[in-house]
């Protein structure tokens, strides 16, 4: 009668009534399904904005890829440099170097208002003059349409976030600066990474045209190798010629990236809590009406010999598997729904936008999945005792 | 009302089913106040803009400056009421991660273009004596503990100068209820001074804020100054401070649009969960109904009793909710400074409570109208 085998098969007996009594219970059932989907599609929806920028902020820079800024100055809106600075950064020992010399662009971080393809309003989009280095001081950025822009000509290559946001952004369109209108000759990947919502254009032709006399805002280089950082980085904050800061490019925009980040999470969770909250109570209210429903059967069942335990697990087994259910189809439609949707919106360190791709990684979806057996645990355990404890005598008598 | 006592009874009946479906309900409550308070942070700005004041910034870009000398070509543009010109600062406090606005006026002409920010008139004299002066908005004055009399020093990475040390003369409060109280206005002459020192952005300002003789007359107000400006090396844009907010808005993403879709999806798996308790309550008490019907209840009475009581528990649900939103976002901005205008807007207590009495309609109509058509004879055999 005790052995394991016995208790498995009372569990699997019991579980299956309870399944096929399911279709005459299909109504709170299926609440309970579309509640627990509920949970996990806001849950993994709202998160997946998160990992969107997230990803988007970070996919930029191998651990030999720096960003050197002015000491204090947390982005580059709000750093400076003159040329000489710029040169002395270049020079400092632990760069890489080509045939034209070290790899370091000195750059311009200006914005220029463009109207948003999806609302028509003014965005601020970034606009970044570079050196020749640029390129080679990034991982994996490409021209993926038209050319490279001319050096000293009013030309300017967009990233592909930028293009698909902005108005106006592809090959043969313009920018429009000023009373100016600058072509757009290519179009650029940087490996889902933030440059993709730039538009690029020769730093010198950018200084002149928003008076910035011959000043800078950022060095962007390469080093020789990973482990040179720290050599380099201690030449220029020892330099007293310099007053800067050195850091990997994937940390300094990883850092910018907390805020928002930090923010949606925040938010996803409390909304995922409170939701599942009343997920839960939903069911409750199902597994409740499903032991009322079967007082009788139970009892029946427990004066064969089942067991009390194998009830319990039964109950909790059935709540589980309408959770999942639920959970699966929330995950289900939260990846059909919003994986790879394109947004942009505002990076408030740089003030200036940010296109991304809302990602609805395997680890969310996991997360959505674990929602999902909470609450089909919680939703299962106070019915499955209750009905696990129902005195046989006086249960077999209800109507 | 003599009803009120049997739809008690009939909520009461089952006392854990009930609770469970209103606690439900307020959850559901509660995130619609919470998310109606981001999006009010978010985009309430729009519907607090000065319907007669218009802001003229670079045409390229806010971030570029406009020389302190259009003021005077501004004024003299017909139309042209007033006109102020405000600064960004960009500053931290501290911490980097203590946000707040920062901004040099010119104190006299600032007061008399936001008259939503209010200042006891002494500290006012106090200001326009100081030099150094800055004034605070009651938010902020908290947040960090600041008292009238105290030093501020501001750390700016723009500004060449690393810390600015500010004198605080004054703490100014918001005449309206969303009014943002969190930034730190301090005199342009003293900024202005600082960098003629330095030799660097003298005579340059943010943007202006112009306020027009007669808000119908806007449109062509902003075309004039934009056309006075044409073809210099400063062009300008000129919109209303409400199509700048909306605008800035925008700039996030569609917040409201956003929100509304997470609320749908919350309020459709709410009105499934009550629905089905709601049926399935009607449907344990289909004996009773049918005696009611018996001793002559109407059916149109029967409908009002199950409705009345699918009503009373979505907007006690509701009202819950609404009462632990209002509770909740009373402490105001949870992120420290990113969320300035974090609150709950009466207006949309009331949405609130609208939505709550059509909730307890749809899910009631469908038990309703089954409790309507039962048949005497067929109800009464179920018992």
């Amino acid at each position: 009668m005790a052995g394991p085998l016995n208790w498995f098969s009372q569990i699997a007996a019991v579980t299956k009534f309870g399944l096929m009594s399911i279709p005459q219970r299909r109504g709170s059932v299926a609440a309970t399904i579309f509640g627990v989907a509920g949970v996990v599609l806001v849950f993994v929806g709202v998160l997946s904005i998160a990992t969107g920028f997230r990803r988007a902020m970070t996919a930029s820079g191998s651990p030999d890829a720096v960003i050197v800024l002015r000491s204090g100055a947390d982005t580059e809106m709000v750093s400076g440099f003159s040329r000489e600075e710029t040169r002395v950064i270049a020079d400092a020992p632990g760069l890489a170097r080509d045939a034209r010399g070290p790899l370091a662009s000195a750059e311009l971080f200006v914005i220029v208002n463009l109207p948003k393809r999806s609302t028509g309003t003014d965005a601020n989009v970034p606009l970044r003059g570079v050196e020749g280095a640029a390129i080679s001081v990034r991982d994996d950025l490409k021209i993926t349409a038209g050319r490279m822009f001319e050096w000293g000509k009013n030309e300017v290559i967009v990233g592909v976030g930028a293009a698909r946001a902005f108005d106006g952004l592809e090959v043969g369109g313009s920018v429009k600066v000023g009373s100016a209108h600058w072509p757009v000759v290519g179009v650029f990947t940087a490996n889902g990474g933030v440059a993709e919502s730039e538009i690029w254009t020769d730093a010198r032709v950018l200084q002149d045209a928003y008076h910035r006399g011959d000043s800078f805002q950022s060095v962007y280089a390469r080093l020789a190798s990973p482990n040179s950082y720290q050599s380099f980085k201690d030449a220029l904050t020892t330099n007293p010629r310099l007053n800067v800061k050195v850091e990997r490019q994937s940390e300094h925009f990883a850092e910018q990236s907390t805020a928002l980040t930090t923010l949606i999470t925040t938010l996803g969770f409390l909304i995922a809590t409170l939701m599942a909250v009343g997920a839960v109570f939903g069911a409750l209210n199902t597994m409740y009406s499903a032991v009322a429903s079967r007082t009788r059967e139970i009892a029946t069942l427990r004066a064969l010999g089942f067991g009390r335990g194998a009830i319990l697990v039964a109950m909790m087994i059935e709540s589980l598997l309408v959770a999942l259910v639920g959970g699966a189809i929330g995950g289900a439609a939260a990846f059909l729904a919003f994986n790879n949707f394109h947004a942009a919106t505002m990076n408030w360190q740089s003030f200036s936008q940010v296109t991304f791709a809302f990602a609805v990684t395997p680890a969310l979806l996991g997360q959505g999945i674990a929602w999902a057996t909470a609450i089909g645990l919680l939703g299962g355990l106070f019915p499955a005792l209750q009905a696990a404890r129902l005195p046989i005598a006086a249960a077999l008598r209800e109507t | 009302m003599k009803f009120f006592p049997l739809i008690w009874r009939n909520l009461t009946r089952k006392k854990l089913r009930t609770s469970l479906t209103l606690l439900t309900i307020m959850v559901a409550f509660v995130l619609f106040g919470i998310l109606c308070a981001v999006r009010e942070a978010l985009v309430g700005g729009v519907a607090l803009a000065g319907a007669d004041r218009l802001i003229v910034r670079h045409k390229v870009s806010i971030i570029q400056m406009l020389p302190e000398s259009y003021q005077a070509r501004i004024a003299r543009i017909p139309g042209v009421a007033a006109v102020t010109h405000q600064t960004w600062f960009g500053g931290t406090y501290q911490d980097p991660k203590n946000f707040f606005m920062q901004n040099p006026v010119e104190p006299e002409a600032f007061m008399a273009m936001f008259p939503e920010f209010i200042l006891p008139p002494e500290q006012m004299k106090a200001w326009l004596a100081t030099r150094t002066g800055a004034i605070v908005g009651r938010k902020t004055a908290e947040r960090f503990h600041w008292k009238i009399g105290d030093k501020i020093p501001i750390m700016s990475p723009i500004w060449l100068r690393k810390t600015w040390e500010f004198d605080l003369v004054g703490i100014y409060d918001g005449a309206k209820k969303g009014t943002d109280t969190t930034s730190m206005f301090f005199r342009y002459d003293y900024f202005d001074e600082s960098r003629q020192a330095q030799n660097w952005g003298a005579g340059q300002v943010g943007w202006y804020t112009i306020r027009v003789k007669d808000p119908a007359q806007a449109a062509e107000v902003a075309k004039l100054v934009d056309r006075e400006f044409e073809n210099s090396p400063y062009e300008t844009k000129t919109e209303p401070e409400g199509a700048f907010a909306q605008g800035f808005a925008n700039q996030i993403g569609n917040i409201t649009a956003i929100v509304s879709g997470i609320l749908a999806a919350v309020f459709f798996t709410i009105l499934l969960v009550t629905g089905s308790t709601m049926s399935q309550a009607i449907r344990d008490r289909i004996g009773e109904l049918g005696v009611l019907k018996a001793i002559g209840f109407t059916n149109g009475r029967l409908l009002s009793l199950v409705l009345a009581e699918s009503c009373l528990l979505t907007v006690l649900g509701g009202g819950l909710g609404l009462a632990l939103a209002a509770l909740v976002t009373a402490g105001g901005d949870p992120t420290g400074g990113m969320l300035p205008m974090f609150r709950l807007p009466g207006s949309d207590v009331l949405v609130g409570f609208f939505i709550s009495l059509a909730l307890g309609l749809v899910t009631g109509a469908l038990p309703a109208l089954q409790a309507m058509r039962l048949r005497v004879a067929d109800a009464v055999r179920r018992i």
